[in-house]
């Protein structure tokens, strides 16, 4: 009995040694991006290529509606690098001094209209979206892409009754695509994003609103080295080439 | 009881028990900790806590509602014996208690949304569909809450000893007496265990609601959602809200020992 448990203290002890072993050999931290929901087809990416181009780095993505990322690096989440959908919502992290430098504009975005496919409610406009027979969902107040459209709406004298006000792009387009909404507003890169299964009606440029995107290192940085790289990559004629093919404008 | 546990064992045990009271403990203690007392007042008489409260009251109690009307029938043909397809039953019954509660949003989504096995054809007929409207907070928070009240009820009716019932019989009792004067009042703990679980279960739900109901002030912007809201913009007032919400389930979890404990 004692050498059975003799043995089972030798097998423990030595997985642990095993552990700290592969552990010292392994890559050092991986370095954390936040970034805004509309930036997730890019920014994934951008992280492949990154990791490919710097041998040893490891980019670990987490995505969600830009008030969310805010709230959880001011609560102390462990994150390296922040990617927001507008200038306010990075504001408010340099204002709890949680960026290592200035922010610094890495893309730009605009509105459109979402409706399913083949816009079978024959929506033209923002003027449309006031219509009785629509159901419109619109992302929150608090959400950039939200505050944008109803910018937008306002620009176009258009008022309008969201039946939702949802936390994100992504989780509107679902509603959307789920044909719970018959329209929504979101930024031309997720109607990119999604045009093999929604449609988009454009925004006249006298309606639309400029989203521009800010990107900063995190004071908390782990891997600050790394995470100046990768905003580095970002900004590079390389990194802009590839938010472009996804329909992001230039800063 | 005691004897159980070996007396050298008693200060290990101890302490992990300690871990496992701070476990709950702390969380509370966090938000009692943070809460905006002073603001907490101003918090309350707010427009749009007002808003999410009374729409949280009628979400939660609608469920109850549903759980007495609809629930009370089908816990009834549970206990009345033993089949297959009670088993069945019983099983869809329990299901959302274990169902993640994003997995029950999109579920309810799929039967009751516009384009749902249900929702596509009142849609087409009548040109009404429920999502985004109050009335979905409620069949949410029914679906979610409704399985303890099935349950806590079935598992009183089936405890209930017959032959009480046989013995008002030979009295000359009728059936609907026999309920009314009998069964009901010994059943009557776990109906009322089962109606507070439900009504908690449906005050708390956020998950399901959100997906199928939505998020709009005023309209399916229940406490929970409200809370989640609030958190990105004012996270005092989420913090004012949580402690509102904390309050109100300890309440309940108090009410609920009077008439269900062990000791009883």
């Amino acid at each position: 009995m004692k050498m059975k448990k003799l043995a089972i203290a030798v097998g423990v002890l030595a997985g642990l040694v095993a552990c700290g072993g592969s552990a010292a050999t392994a890559p050092g931290p991986a370095t954390r991006v936040f970034a805004a929901a509309s930036l997730t087809a890019p920014f994934e990416e951008l992280a492949r290529r990154f990791e490919a181009a710097h041998a040893g780095s490891r980019i670990q993505m987490q995505f969600a509606g830009t008030p969310t990322l805010v709230l959880q690096i001011r609560e102390g989440a462990e994150a390296d690098v922040f990617a927001s959908a507008d200038l306010p919502n990075m504001q408010k992290v340099v204002d709890a001094k949680a960026t290592a430098a200035a922010p610094q504009p890495f893309a730009s975005n605009r509105l459109t209209i979402v409706v399913a496919k083949g816009n079978p409610k024959h929506v033209v406009g923002l003027a449309d979206l006031a219509r009785a027979d629509l159901k419109v969902a619109l992302c929150g107040p608090e959400v950039p892409a939200g505050k944008y459209a109803r910018q937008a709406l306002a620009k176009a004298n258009v008022e309008v009754r969201s039946v939702s006000d949802e936390a994100s792009v992504k989780a509107l387009a679902s509603k959307i695509e789920l044909g719970e909404v018959d329209a929504g507003i979101v930024y031309v890169t997720d109607a990119t994003s999604a045009a093999a299964r929604l449609d988009a009606v454009s925004i006249p440029e006298s309606q639309n609103v400029i989203a521009t995107y800010p990107i900063a290192v995190l004071a908390k940085s782990r891997t600050p080295a790394v995470a100046a790289q990768f905003v580095e990559y970002v900004r590079s004629p390389a990194g802009q080439a590839v938010l472009s093919q996804f329909g992001f404008g230039a800063p | 009881m005691n004897d159980a546990v070996p007396r050298h064992l008693r200060v290990p045990l101890a302490l992990l028990t300690a871990v496992a009271v701070a476990l709950f403990l702390l969380p509370l203690l966090g938000v009692v900790c943070s809460a905006p007392w002073s603001k907490l007042w101003t918090q309350l008489r707010s427009g749009a806590v007002h808003d999410a409260l009374g729409l949280s009251l009628i979400s939660s109690f609608g469920a109850v509602s549903i759980a007495l009307v609809f629930g009370l029938p089908l816990a009834l043909w549970l206990a009345r014996g033993r089949s297959w397809l009670r088993t069945v039953v019983r099983v869809l019954v329990t299901l959302p208690i274990v169902l993640p509660p994003i997995v029950a949003g999109i579920a309810l989504l799929l039967a009751f949304g516009r384009n749902g096995l249900v929702g596509a054809p009142i849609d087409r007929w009548f040109g009404w569909s429920l999502p985004f409207t109050t009335a979905a907070t409620v069949v949410a928070a029914a679906y979610m809450g409704l399985p303890f009240f099935v349950l806590s009820a079935e598992a009183g009716l089936r405890s209930f000893d017959a032959r009480y019932a046989a013995a008002a019989a030979t009295l000359g009792a009728g059936p609907w007496r026999r309920f009314r004067t009998i069964t009901l009042p010994m059943i009557q703990p776990s109906l009322r265990a089962g109606l507070l679980l439900c009504w908690a279960r449906a005050l708390g739900e956020f998950c399901a609601t959100q997906m199928f109901a939505g998020n709009l002030a005023g309209e399916t912007r229940t406490l929970p959602l409200a809370c989640s809201v609030a958190m990105e913009v004012d996270p005092e007032l989420a913090i004012g809200l949580s402690l509102i919400l904390a309050v109100v389930s300890a309440v309940v979890l108090t009410l609920l020992r009077q008439g269900w404990s062990p000791q009883r």
